[in-house]
């Protein structure tokens, strides 16, 4: 029997995210799993699902930008290029602690944003993707031939992450401190989603011309979901930056903005859920892919040694793929599914 | 002053290989509505295909040649028809998006087959120069020009005078208006593909030959989507003074300012036309203003 009704009795119930007993549980649930995997699964998995988490916040912040409101942005790769050399910079040079330094880049990477997303107001859809793709390629070019302040090619080694003393130096700790970075990012874009600057984004999107004549100021939201955006993005620039230990141009190609742009269109536009799905589908992907050509290396030398480009064609093919067959993504065929589970024996309700 | 001469030869040269790309942006952007990001890897494909006709099937350049506009007309009809025409009434979003996934793996799939290593693309024009006064002209630029502005004035004449050529530019106006003429849609679309896909290979061609065939070499296409926009995406008389003018921007800016203005020239460029005239030079439609 699936809901019906609405019997709420007071305003709390009535804006919770989760509302059912039935929900609550699945949460619960999830939220068992999540604590358990790091005690179950071995190091190298800890490690990838690190990766995955953290590309988890910056889809998110794209599917902000680009699923709520409509605003396509190619700039990806900048956005994490600049929150991780921020970091590094901030870190290395000042030793300033893990949050500080954190929270300064992601505000840097904010103002970095602001000027990506300048073009937004005069511009839409195909010349919008032109000038974001022309700023990342200006953005990049200056990050690896800076070398004076990023090192160059080389990069710059970041300092291992520590708060107030606590080392976070293995990738079980790391899960527990990215799974709550993750936490965070998601519990505050599903309450932005659904507040006002949520429903001026998605009325944006729909028809900006029917929302200026509402009242909404289409100029004020477009530029604050870039902002939004590139602060979480900067976020996960960090927070990769701290993972990895070392940063070099080569991490932040266009590539890397095609691969962001696959979670979210894999997982499905416009919902977190699709973003949440969409940026562990792409970030597993390459582990599966490992496998598979691993296997296949023996009948098909062709498969060995150029794992790099294979990963970068599976990227591609995944896009195509999903946006020919489904371009609901992920989230919609979970939909899907749990509609004809709910609906069953008719096809609707 | 013979710097600046020999500035300007390359910057036409590099110039007349982005017109050609450029030609192909405009061309299917103006019968669909559709900007192909994967024109650079069609320019790129082309190359690598005539290369692997001459060094591993050992066929001389010209029968090379043929074969892989044979090739390319088909690959751009095929892709055409078998994936972008689903994609006919989908977001731009998705369309962009399907473009740049094709890129992507064209890119890769490519790099895979071939390498990653740079390799010099042997043609009839290697090793014979011209001089004029103190500049130096290789034949291989002398051609680029030529071969370019002739494939540009044959367009022209194409659009003027043959029946599909009137009939893709009655299909650009007014796509139901020409429908009820009884032009065939579908086959100008996939038409519109196949003719930048040739244009492109033959672009790539000629860029192989100006540097390396090297499996990047699509990005150095992508610079010829400044040209584009500079000219009008919608224009394709534009594009012939888009490209050369882009050309001349990166050669000069980067012979005077050094290699960061080389690198960057085309994109602010690009920036700068964005922002004050974004329908080009030439061009035609709105562009939405907030």
């Amino acid at each position: 029997m699936s809901r019906s009704g609405n019997y709420h009795t007071n305003y709390g119930q009535e804006i919770s995210i989760f509302r059912t007993p039935g929900q609550k549980a699945w949460l619960a649930l999830l939220v068992a799993g999540l604590v358990a995997f790091p005690f179950l699964a071995g190091n190298y998995y800890i490690y990838v699902v690190n990766f995955a988490l953290i590309s988890v916040i910056g889809a998110l912040g794209l599917n902000l930008l680009t699923g709520f409101t409509g605003q396509i942005s190619l700039g990806q790769a900048a956005f994490l290029a600049v929150g991780a050399y921020a970091t590094a910079l901030l870190s290395s040079h000042f030793h300033w602690p893990f949050l500080v330094t954190i929270f300064l880049a992601a505000l840097v990477t904010m103002v970095i944003g602001l000027v990506i997303g300048a073009p937004s107001l005069r511009l839409e859809g195909l010349y919008l993707a032109i000038a974001t793709m022309a700023l990342y390629f200006i953005v990049a070019y200056i990050i690896s031939h800076w070398n004076s302040l990023t090192g160059g090619p080389y990069g710059i080694k970041v300092p291992p992450l520590q708060i107030m003393g606590l080392k976070f130096d293995n990738n079980f700790k790391l899960y527990f401190l990215l799974l709550s970075f993750v936490a965070g990012s998601v519990y505050f874009v599903a309450n932005l989603a659904r507040s006002r600057t949520g429903r001026a984004f998605v009325a944006i999107r729909d028809r900006d011309i029917a929302a200026e004549a509402m009242g909404i100021d289409v100029a004020r939201y477009k530029i604050l979901a870039f902002a939004v955006s590139s602060f979480l993005a900067g976020i996960a620039g960090g927070l990769y930056a701290y993972l990895v230990g070392v940063i070099a141009p080569d991490h932040f190609t266009f590539e890397v903005s095609i691969q962001y742009i696959a979670m979210i269109i894999a997982g499905g536009l416009g919902s977190i859920e699709g973003a949440i799905l969409g940026a562990f589908f792409i970030s597993l992907l390459p582990e599966v892919l490992r496998f598979v050509t691993g296997s296949l290396a023996e009948s098909f030398p062709v498969f060995s040694g150029n794992f790099l480009l294979l990963r970068e064609a599976a990227y591609g093919l995944v896009i195509v793929v999903f946006l020919l067959l489904e371009p609901a993504g992920l989230y919609g065929i979970w939909r899907n599914l749990r509609n004809s589970w709910e609906t069953f024996p008719y096809k609707y309700r | 002053m013979n710097d600046f001469w020999q500035l300007v030869v390359s910057g036409l040269a590099n110039g007349s290989v982005y017109m050609l790309v450029a030609l192909g942006f405009s061309l299917i952007y103006k019968a669909s509505g559709v900007l192909n990001f994967a024109q650079g890897e069609l320019m790129m494909v082309g190359a690598y295909v005539c290369f692997w006709l001459i060094s591993s099937l050992n066929l001389g350049f010209w029968p090379a040649l043929v074969l892989t506009m044979v090739f390319s007309l088909t690959f751009g009809y095929a892709l055409e028809t078998v994936f972008l025409r689903r994609m006919i009434g989908e977001s731009t979003f998705s369309v962009i998006m399907i473009t740049l996934g094709f890129a992507s793996l064209f890119r890769s799939l490519v790099g895979v087959v071939f390498g990653t290593v740079e390799k010099g693309f042997p043609t009839p024009l290697d090793g014979l120069d011209y001089r004029i006064g103190g500049v130096i002209l290789w034949q291989t630029q002398v051609w680029a020009i030529i071969v370019a502005f002739g494939i540009f004035a044959g367009f022209l004449v194409f659009f003027r005078y043959a029946k599909i050529g009137l009939a893709m530019r009655a299909a650009a106006e007014d796509q139901d208006v020409a429908r009820l003429m009884g032009i065939n849609i579908n086959q100008i679309f996939a038409l519109s593909w196949a003719i930048a896909a040739m244009v492109g290979s033959i672009a790539g061609i000629f860029s192989a030959d100006l540097s390396f065939l090297y499996s990047q070499m699509s990005l150095a296409g992508l610079k010829a989507l400044p040209a584009a926009i500079l000219a009008g995406l919608d224009s394709v008389e534009g594009v012939l003074l888009g490209g050369l003018v882009i050309g001349l921007v990166e050669s000069l800016a980067g012979g005077y300012f050094g290699g960061p203005a080389h690198e960057l020239a085309p994109w602010l460029v690009l920036l700068l036309v964005l922002m004050v005239k974004p329908r080009g030079l030439f061009g035609s439609s709105e562009i939405k203003r907030v």
